[in-house]
């Protein structure tokens, strides 16, 4: 393990405690670092209130990869804006709390986030070219990114900058810091991002869709360093994505999403060894797998919701082959499944967790038809 | 083997860079740089590769959307770079395309009914009644009410305005559809979707489809023969089961290793990929992948290795393979 004494040696503490975590496995830990609950964020619109997100719970442990996975319109970014305090008007956290490393951040000041974000928790986005400053360079940037939290010197902070364009994987760093965004590839612009979001050391890295917009070799090079970067630095990773096998290949844990909520929440073997939602089963059974070829692929039926539009029961009953009258009355409460696995879908509610016959017939269709 | 519906022989689109103060032509983007295949009537061939690798101009190429540079592309017998404009219109009605935006390729001021209707208007297919039903008829078939005609696009989800876009393109009963990125704007959920419901056009018209996508397990899924890319090239061809169980040419390795694998319990094989893919404008010397390749010689550095076949239907430009 190489890393850079010079890079926390002003937080030295830290890296041993970084250090720590990743020789433990991280996840061991069962302090959450990060905890969501009851959270729900309302878009105040023209046309009524959209909840966006409505409700989720979760937590994320020190040094772990927590995937969020949902299709568009499921929430899943809007909640890593609340967990940040990014949403703006016309959107407001309307319930539930945040709490990081002990503190409640809900209603934290403008002032007290500003300190936390880029700092104890930073932010990587999906365009790394929207989110870089064209007119500034790489080193300017990197080094406001530290100086805004550091008393630095702009020289050491320099220093810092282009050890990190190194420990991302960027070749002659000194020359990079000099460059401007345009200049560089998009894989390398998803490092640069990734080094910034580094430099202060942080315990969560809230990662949306970090490699949707690269290719499938850049992607693999990428995934690989943010999962060296997690091993290495103890940074616990929410990824969020909506591509299944990025969640396989990355995560130790996985928030299934739909509709605003979440529906279905395990460890990373439970979810895809043994979905327990129809809509996780469904979604698992849609895409196609290079090492077999089926004839044809599951589809689930009907649309993908807009935010808000299903307002009765179980959210994703409109489109559940296995709909009862119950699931259009109500919401779901959470089925424990064993070990941290858990869905909301009333099917697990009968006996033996689940309907007699039905959980056959249901991984069976999901594969077979 | 039956007759190839499409050939392609050499085809090249070369963009000029122009510079200097009286705008010379100072070099060129090869965005196609020679491509040669065929497609097989009632089959599916796919076109795979990273952005920027020339799938996409391939497929606009080949209709003379654009005008290629160079090489020949004969569509059932008739020579398509050499029709003039009145001929090649009447032929445009046996090829259709499929467009990867279903927000941008839909006319937000038409409604459904019409963006459908155009196609048989312009080819002068029926009588106004008879296109009206025929409108309703397709929707029907990719899955929609018959009842929307008369919405307009801004009122549909992404899969709908796919599903509008493919009804569009079924409306002039075509030979060939190129569909160029169908799914990658779709949601997970609409994505299998939209690929069950070409597959079953296929089956119920008899299609021949061109599909190009960067996504390799769609194309996998999609595909009865695979042509894999790399700067304006192919490197790679053969019969897609074939590909991806025994890959040759490294790029084609690398490109599979780096598929995400939705199963937590996969080890994924092979290197990582180094590097990015080079600038089209000023391409590396001899075989392009040389400098990401783990294996390259001296000789590849040099010499630019030709599409030949190493094995029954199954193609590759690779010095290893000579």
């Amino acid at each position: 393990m190489r890393f850079g004494k010079n890079i926390f040696y002003y937080r030295s503490y830290n890296v041993a405690i970084y250090v720590g975590l990743a020789a433990k496995g991280g996840g061991l830990l069962s302090e959450p670092i990060l905890a969501v609950k009851g959270l729900k964020t309302t878009f105040y619109t023209d046309d009524g209130q959209v909840p966006a997100v409505d409700g989720v719970d979760f937590s994320v442990r020190a040094g772990e990869i927590l995937g969020i996975v949902g299709e568009s319109g499921c929430g899943k970014s809007v909640t890593s804006l609340s967990i940040m305090r990014l949403v703006s008007a016309p959107g407001k956290i309307v319930d539930g709390r945040i709490v990081f490393n002990g503190e409640d951040i809900t209603h934290a000041s403008e002032k007290r986030m500003r300190q936390i974000r880029g700092d104890e928790m930073a932010m990587i986005f999906q365009e790394p070219m929207t989110s870089l400053n064209p007119v500034l360079t790489i080193g300017q940037q990197l080094v406001e990114a530290i100086r805004i939290h550091r008393k630095t010197s702009k020289r050491e902070a320099e220093a810092q900058a282009a050890e990190w364009l190194k420990l991302v994987g960027l070749p002659r760093p000194k020359d990079l810091l000099k460059s401007y965004p345009h200049q560089l590839s998009g894989g390398m612009r998803q490092r640069v991002m990734i080094a910034m979001a580094m430099v202060c050391g942080p315990k969560v890295l809230i990662a949306d869709e970090p490699t949707t917009a690269l290719d499938v070799t850049i992607q693999k090079q990428i995934l690989n360093l943010m999962k060296k970067l997690n091993r290495e630095t103890g940074t616990a990773i929410i990824l969020i994505t909506h591509d299944l096998g990025v969640v396989a290949e990355m995560c130790d844990r996985v928030i299934v999403m739909y509709a605003g909520k979440v529906v279905e929440e395990g460890p990373v073997k439970a979810i895809f060894k043994n979905p327990a939602h129809p809509y996780t089963k469904g979604l698992l059974a849609s895409v196609p797998d290079l090492r077999n070829r089926k004839k044809r692929l599951y589809s689930i039926p009907g649309n993908v919701p807009k935010p808000g539009e299903i307002t009765n029961g179980c959210p994703f009953h409109p489109r559940c082959e296995w709909a009862m009258d119950r699931c259009r009355g109500s919401l779901p409460e959470w089925a424990a499944l064993g070990a941290g696995h858990r869905a909301r879908c009333f099917l697990h509610d009968m006996k033996d967790g689940i309907a007699p016959g039905k959980g056959e017939s249901h991984g069976g269709t999901a594969v077979n038809r | 083997m039956a007759e190839p519906l499409l050939t392609v022989e050499g085809l090249k689109k070369y963009y000029p860079i122009e510079g200097g103060v009286w705008r010379k032509t100072i070099g060129y983007v090869k965005a196609v740089d020679g491509v040669s295949f065929e497609v097989f009537k009632g089959e599916t061939f796919g076109l795979v590769g990273e952005s920027g690798c020339g799938k996409s101009t391939t497929g606009r190429a080949l209709m003379r959307l654009i005008e290629p540079t160079e090489g020949r592309v004969v569509f059932a017998g008739q020579d398509i770079t050499a029709l003039d404009k009145r001929m090649l219109r009447k032929l445009r009605k046996d090829i259709q395309m499929i467009f990867q935006d279903p927000f941008a390729s839909l006319n937000p001021r038409q409604t459904v009914g019409q963006i459908i209707e155009e196609p048989m208007i312009v080819h002068k297919i029926g009588t106004k009644a008879e296109r009206k039903k025929r409108v309703r008829e397709l929707l029907e078939v990719v899955g929609l009410s018959s009842a929307y005609a008369d919405r307009y696009p801004h009122q549909f989800s992404g899969g709908q305005r796919q599903r509008i876009g493919i009804a569009r393109a079924l409306a002039v009963d075509p030979k060939l559809i190129i569909a160029d990125e169908p799914i990658s704007a779709l949601d997970v959920s609409i994505q299998s979707q939209v690929l069950n419901l070409l597959q079953d056009l296929q089956e119920a018209f008899g299609l021949t489809f061109l599909f190009i996508a960067h996504d390799l397990s769609a194309v996998h899924h999609f595909a009865d023969r695979v042509g894999v890319m790399y700067l304006g090239r192919l490197v790679e061809v053969a019969e897609s089961d074939r590909l991806y169980a025994s890959p040759k040419h490294p790029y084609t390795k690398a490109l599979l290793a780096s598929v995400p694998v939705p199963d937590p319990d996969y080890k994924s094989e092979g290197e990582v990929l180094q590097g990015d893919v080079p600038n089209p404008a000023d391409p590396p010397s001899g075989c392009a992948f040389h400098p990401r390749c783990p294996f390259a010689t001296d000789h590849c550095r040099r010499v630019r290795p030709e599409l030949k076949t190493v094995e029954e239907e199954h193609r590759v430009a690779c010095h290893l393979y000579a």
